[in-house]
């Protein structure tokens, strides 16, 4: 299991193709990646990314090894950066691999509802005219409803 | 001595990120009494409990927990990762 909460950039080839290997036993690897994206009238200028750190690198480790142990996954990973990003970058990348594809992509599924709302990451956006910090989303809490 | 931790828009409206707080507070919630009586930057920032999350030693809890024997408790809006 791989956690990393970082400033800097990550190569999603490098990083995706590092966590297939020596897993000949899992069939199956998900990838998803989170990008910093612009509102329609293309005025974000950068966001940033606040986090606790200590607490971030628990949460994340928690929630992973929830994911390993409820679908049996051979591995998984998360990757969340922090800091200052400009529109278009990646914020994070989340990996499984299992024996088969429906219980990879439950598992990634699962890692990102829980890291969305349990994670202590905030995000604040920068755009032309003022910033203003990003209210965390109703349907991103009722989403953690259907995991119970 | 408890080191008190501020994020996001709660470490804005404080000022600060991080202090050491001298309280005798039982609860999460005792401590909030005890903060927002002491000046106005505060008393602002936990006017409305409910749009605010509380972790003591790094773990997620509610307002009601205990902070006895706690080293830190942090104050900060619904997470917004992913």
């Amino acid at each position: 299991m791989k956690i990393s909460v970082q400033s800097e950039a990550f190569d999603l080839g490098a990083e995706s193709t590092a966590f297939a290997q020596g897993h000949q036993d899992q069939g199956a690897i998900v990838t998803f990646t989170g990008i910093v994206r612009d509102n329609p009238e293309g005025t974000l200028q950068k966001m940033t990314i606040e986090h606790y750190p200590g607490m971030t690198e628990k949460a994340l480790s928690e929630i992973a090894a929830q994911a390993v142990e409820r679908w049996s996954l051979g591995d998984a990973l998360v990757i969340h950066r922090y800091g200052d990003l400009a529109p278009g970058e990646m914020i994070m990348m989340v990996a499984t691999a299992s024996r088969h594809r429906k219980n990879a992509f439950e598992a990634a599924e699962y890692l990102m509802d829980y890291l969305k709302s349990r994670a202590p990451f905030w995000k604040k956006e920068f755009l032309k005219d003022g910033a203003e910090w990003v209210d965390a989303k109703q349907e991103d809490e009722d989403s953690l409803t259907r995991w119970e | 001595m408890v080191d008190v931790l501020y994020f996001a828009w709660v470490r804005e409206r404080i000022g600060v990120p991080k202090e050491s707080v001298e309280t005798s507070a039982s609860t999460v919630a005792d401590l909030v009494t005890e903060l927002s009586a002491r000046e106005e930057r505060y008393a602002a920032a936990f006017a409305d409990i409910s749009a605010l999350r509380v972790a003591v030693d790094q773990e997620l809890t509610e307002f009601d927990a205990s902070i006895k024997g706690a080293r830190e408790v942090a104050f900060f809006p619904p997470m917004t990762g992913g």
